[in-house]
Formats: C-alpha cells, structure tokens, sequence
C-alpha cells in the first residue's frame, strides 16, 4: 500500500552548517508536508549532524521527499528508515504538582515504566520516561491524570538493529 | 602578499575564466566597482538588476558558459529573484554575486539589508553567505561547480562588505580542488534493456528536452537518431538539440505542440525521454500522457525519474555518456530497427503532418506567424532567438525552425514576462557574430523595456520584433476560449508608440501595419548595423494553435478556424 498515509521516518546525515536544517525544513514544507518530530545533534565528528525526521505520509511522497534531499548539497545522506527492524525512542520530562497523597501514584508510575524523579522540590518534581511512542503514550495519558504541570518531549530517535 | 576581498574575489572569478559580468553597482558593492578598475574583466552596466540576471541567464543559455551577475544589497538583491526563479527552473548555469550589509550589520535591519539567502533558498541550486575573508575563494570556487555540474542551476553568493573590504595576509594558495566528478553509473545494462525495447517497438518516439542541450549532448543524440531512424518531438526546451528541418523532426509536444507531435507521443508504444522533467505543459493531463507507451527515460536529476511518469528503464546521468553508450552498443551488436517494423509508423506520422501542419488563415492583416516565418527564411534559420513570454513565445517555437543548440532561448519554467531583451543582450555579447532577435509582445516588451538603454550604451546590435496586438494575448485568449470573452485587464491599447520610444534610446525604430511591409521592414532591420526595433502590428484577437485545454488529454486539441482552410 504505497498510498496509505502514515508515519514514516528519515535519518539524514549532513554538513553542520547554519542553514541546513532551513534548507530540510523548506524541502518538507515546499510540498505542503509537516514534520511531526524532528531530533538532531551533532556525531561523534563535530562538523557532522544526524538528523531524524518523521512524518506523516505516502510511500511515493516520501520517496520523493528523499530524492529531493538528496539532491541538497549539504546532505551528505538521506534514507528512509525501516520501521520493522528498529528500536525507537522518545523522552519526556514532566513537572508535577505533588502533594502528599498523590506520591504512591507517582512512585508506582516510575517504577513501572523506568522512570526516574530527576529534581523534587516542595510540593513538585520532574519526571523522566524514555520509551517508544505507545509507552510514551500511555504515561502521558497517566501524567495528565495525576495533573501534570508542563511537559517536554524530545524528537523520536532510532538505532536500526544489527546493523554496522 | 596583503589581498583585499575584492582583489581575491576577481581573482577567483579570473581562475573560473570569467571575462564578463552583468550587473549594477550600489552601496554594498562599491569596493568591488572600485577594484574592477584595477581589473581586465568586462562588466555589461544595466539598467535594472533584473536584466542583469536574465542577460547573465541569456548568456549562459547561448555560450554554455556560466553566467556571472554582480548586484548590491537589499533590493539590487531582491531585483534578482525573479531572474534567479527563471534559471532555476530551466536548469541554467548562473552565479550570482549579492553585496550585503557587514558581517556585525546583518540581522540588525539595516539600510538595503536583506536576508536574500533566505528568500532565495528554494530558488537556488545552493546559496552562501560568505562570513570570513579566508572561506571568499574557496566558496567562489565551489560556486561555479555546483552551478555548472549535475543538473546545472542558479547559485547565489551573498557577499558582506567588510569581507569584501578586510584584507588577508598572504596569497591562499589554491586549494586542490578536484575537477567537477560526475559519477556515472553502470550503463550498459540499462542501455541494453532500452535498445532490447526501442527494437521491439513498432511505434517508437523520442522527446528530447533542454537537459540534451544543457549536456552539450546535441551531436551525440543526432548520431543515436540517425542510427535508428526513430522520429523526434521535443519539449520547448529542447528545441534546436535536433533539427528542425530534419524529415524524422516531429515537432514540438504538449499544450501547444503540434498536431502531429502530440499524436505521436499519444499514440507511440515505446517513448524514450531524454533530458526531459515531464512539465505539465508538456504532458497536460498526465494519465492521459503517452498511454500505450513503455517509457524510456534518461535525466540527470534523480528527482526528475518517476516525478511525473513512472519509467520502464531509467538512467540517471547525463545525456551524453548515456547516449555514447547506447551508439556503442548498436555499433558493436549492429542493431537496426528494421524498416519493415516501423514504416506504418512512418507512414502514419507523414499522414498526419499532411492532414494538420502548423498552419494559419491569411487576411489583410499582419499575422504574427507570418512575421515568425519571413523572419526564419530572412535569417536563413540562422539566428538567436530570445523570446518574451505568452502567444510570441509559443508563435517563435512554432514556425521559427531551430536547426543548432543553444539558439532557442527561452523562459520555459517559470514563464517570466521580461526576460527576451534582456537574455538577447546576454547572447549577443556571448556571441557578438551572430544575429540575435528578441521575439517579444506589446506586453512584455515593457517589462524590461529600458534594457535599451544597455542596449545602445554596448553598441548591441539586437534586434527587436514585437508582435504588437495590443493585447496581453495569451491571457486574452484564454479569456475567449474559457471565460466567456470576458477580456478582463488584458487591453493593452494605452501603448507607447515604439518607433518613437526606440529612438527616444538611440534604437532604430520601424513600423509595419500591412502584410506585404513585413518582408521589407524585417529587411531593412536585419540589414540596418546596430540596434532595432520593429513595430508590427498583427492581427489582434489571433490565437496559438492548436491548444489543449488545461488538464485535457493531448488529443483534444482547438485549432481554431485553422482547419476549415486547410
């Protein structure tokens, strides 16, 4: 089904230049597409970036997309990657309100997620959970239930499986 | 050695054989007019910016050079970016050189500032802002390979003024660049499925587009051409890669094609694509486009295989290498198409150019196909033609016949009114030999009209004809054809008188408002040294034909009250 439409994800390696991450943002919106999470940094060599973008679309657009990244003279890279042999993960940090009767709750939600209080202060705390995109679903969905104050959440990252 | 941004600027542009500039001065860029005094480097002074990039475009589209455009900051910048648009969507090689604001300035909105990397970040083939003194010839460097290789295209150079002004010590030697590598693919295989198609076929076509000229590959697909015998349709920016008066010429395909062009791809079984991207006017409506046909495509640009049409065999490399290998093989296997196997197909193309030639009906008015058609036979077919944009355009590639490369210069993509004088000026001084004429409307004439000026100032001897009908003529007749002759906005009767405006410049102005004054006046023009514009005054309210209505399969085409004559 090459036009269904869906998320689907690209890693793009590329110079580590001031407008390049322009020049892969202009590439996504020139075709009217949106970038759902974007998560970059710089590799083990400085002068290189790893870029992963997911978005939501068809087959054929991606294919399209990637060809035209490809075509920018600042990507060294860009191919799309293969969602079945993957591991995915994203990571959120929350701020609570946390009065005495809600501590249980959270403990028992840290616990059962791996995750970690990361700075507790009187009265609040900051959480920490990294997982793939179902888990991080469902602490979210706890999160707001327990009150959750505010909320950051990283771009997905993904390490393709057995590979070099 | 101490070296300022500008000596190393002209030095890296001397390194790229640079001897002509078009530009324009102004605040940012008056320490690199400065240094230009100290320079053997000829700089064409326009009157606008924007005929400064469309002449470096026009010279780039007639010499297979790259163009080079040197404008100043803020709007001398911003002047440049329909221009910029143009080349980019006709793949043409152009570098441009913007002053900026300084390096300590730039994001402070200062006077002519503006972010014109950005703005021109998707019309570029790349763009650079240049911050240190020590990266300026290297990026000058790297400038001219990107615009000339691959997919060749527009680059932009943004150039802060204390960069330009600071000075380095000691002479950089030049970095050990290697020479532009075009990674060429295994051929072979594809190639052979392609012949192992074409000799299959009983019906075969080829379209040839602007990528076969731009890959200076025009003598390499005559002889591929020749060796099969298989007939030839082009895009618009392909003409003159293959003769026009050849007997396997085919015509032009596509919203305007001829009527035999576009019957040809519609009906053809095997369709080889060779430097072609598949433009909507070329395939109209694109489940319609060449639907019995397995399809052979071969393009520089990655992003232009499976873009529009999915292919059967696809190469992505230049046309030349692809075509040299396809004449290899056939040498080596002594491959034919067998005469027998495609003469129906033969057969069928005579009929049609018999039945439906691009034709018009005569009255006692001037017809601007008339003045196409005398002005080919006056030229011996042997000119330069510039276009504007709308009907002249469409009139040019119909009956001019472009036998030569680079000779058919013309705003393809982006359809920019404006663009003939100025891309006339560019061939000229690309080609001072040659005769170069501008084929321009009443309309678009006036876009860049005060190029005359350079015109004069240079000594130019481009010549100007302009199918004057008063109208913006393409958009009036779609306004008749498709939105009830409501002629809205398109009366352009409140005109200049041209012969007086010509020679207000310095031109030599003619006029012809008869049929049998068009041999004479486009004599004396072609005749007269130095510049001329020529006034005709054409039947108003004529239509290009035949035209197929946006959207609709190549096959339904109007021809208008052509066919009841023929």
């Amino acid at each position: 089904m090459t036009d269904l439409i869906k998320e689907r994800a690209i890693s793009i390696i590329v110079n580590n230049k001031p407008d390049v991450l322009a020049r892969i943002a202009g590439t996504f919106s020139a075709r009217g597409f949106n970038i759902e999470s974007i998560s970059a940094n710089v590799t083990r060599n400085p002068v290189i970036t790893k870029i992963i973008i997911t978005t939501l679309s068809t087959q054929e657009t991606i294919d399209k997309i990637i060809k035209q990244l490809n075509r920018l003279v600042d990507v060294l890279d860009a191919r799309k990657i293969s969602r079945s042999q993957v591991c995915r993960r994203e990571m959120i940090l929350a701020r609570l309100s946390m009065p005495e009767d809600r501590q249980a709750a959270v403990e028992e939600l840290v616990g059962a997620h791996s995750g970690k209080v990361v700075s507790r202060e009187s009265g609040s705390a900051i959480l920490e959970f990294t997982g793939d995109k179902d888990t991080i679903e469902e602490v979210l969905n706890r999160l707001e239930a327990l009150g959750m104050e505010d909320l950051t959440r990283t771009g997905t990252v993904f390490m393709e499986r057995g590979k070099p | 050695m101490q070296q300022t941004g500008s000596q190393i600027l002209f030095k890296a542009l001397k390194e790229e054989k640079v001897d002509t500039l078009f530009g324009y001065p102004g605040g940012s860029v008056m320490d690199i007019y400065d240094e230009m005094f100290r320079q053997n480097i000829r700089h064409i002074l326009v009157r606008h910016e924007q005929g400064a990039i469309h002449a470096a475009d026009g010279y780039a589209r007639a010499s297979g050079r790259v163009g080079v455009c040197l404008v100043t900051s803020g709007p001398g910048a911003t002047n440049t970016v329909t221009g910029i648009a143009n080349a980019y969507m006709d793949s043409i090689p152009v570098v441009v050189l913007t002053g900026q604001v300084t390096t300590a300035m730039i994001g402070n909105d200062g006077f002519q500032e503006v972010d014109i990397t950005g703005i021109t970040r998707t019309c570029t083939k790349h763009n650079f802002l240049v911050r240190r003194i020590g990266d300026l010839q290297g990026t000058i460097r790297e400038a001219f390979q990107i615009a000339r290789s691959g997919r060749p295209g527009p680059v932009l150079v943004d150039l802060p003024k204390d960069v330009i002004q600071s000075v380095i010590e000691a002479d950089v030697p030049p970095a050990a660049v290697p020479p532009a590598e075009e990674a060429c693919p295994d051929l072979e295989r594809p190639c052979n499925e392609a012949l192992k198609l074409l000799l299959k076929a009983k019906r075969p076509l080829i379209i040839v587009g602007g990528g076969v000229i731009l890959g200076k590959a025009s003598e390499v697909f005559r002889s591929f051409v020749k060796k099969l015998q298989i007939p030839v349709a082009s895009t618009l920016m392909g003409m003159g890669a293959f003769p026009g008066t050849d007997p396997l010429w085919t015509g032009m395909v596509g919203m305007h094609g001829a009527y035999y062009a576009n019957m040809a791809v519609s009906q053809c079984d095997v369709l080889m694509a060779v430097g072609v991207r598949f433009d909507d006017r070329v395939t109209s409506k694109v489940s319609a486009f060449a639907p019995h046909a397995r399809l052979i495509h071969i393009d520089i640009d990655p992003v232009s295989i499976d873009k529009v049409i999915r292919a059967d065999v696809s190469m992505v490399c230049h046309c030349g290498p692809a075509l040299k290998t396809l004449n290899r093989l056939i040498d080596e296997q002594r491959l034919t198409l067998p005469k027998l196997q495609i003469r129906h197909w033969h057969r069928q193309l005579r009929q049609w150019k018999a039945e439906m030639p691009l034709q018009y009906c005569r009255n006692q008015n001037i017809k601007p196909q008339y003045v196409i058609e005398k002005l080919y036979q006056l030229t011996e077919g042997r000119a330069i033609i510039a276009t504007e944009v709308g009907q002249n355009q469409m009139w040019a590639a119909q009956f001019y016949r472009f036998d030569e490369p680079n000779t058919f210069l013309t705003s393809g993509g982006l359809g920019a009114m404006g663009f003939g004088l100025p891309a006339a000026i560019g061939a000229q001084v690309a080609c001072p030999d040659r005769i170069v004429v501008d084929v321009a409307g009443d309309g678009s004439i006036q876009m860049n009209i005060q190029e005359l000026a350079t015109v004069v100032h240079y000594g130019l001897p481009v010549k100007v004809v302009i199918l004057n009908n008063l109208y913006l003529g393409m958009v009036r007749q779609w306004q008749e054809l498709y939105y009830g002759r409501r002629y809205s906005q398109t009366d352009m009767t409140q005109a200049p008188d041209f012969v007086k405006l010509a020679e207000a410049y310095g031109v030599k102005g003619l006029r012809a408002t008869k049929p049998e004054d068009v041999k004479r006046i486009l004599l004396e023009g072609l005749e007269t040294p130095g510049p001329v514009m020529m006034d005709f005054q054409v039947e108003p309210e004529e239509n290009v034909y035949p035209i197929v209505k946006p959207g609709s399969p190549l096959t339904e085409m109007s021809f208008g009250n052509v066919r009841a004559v023929a």
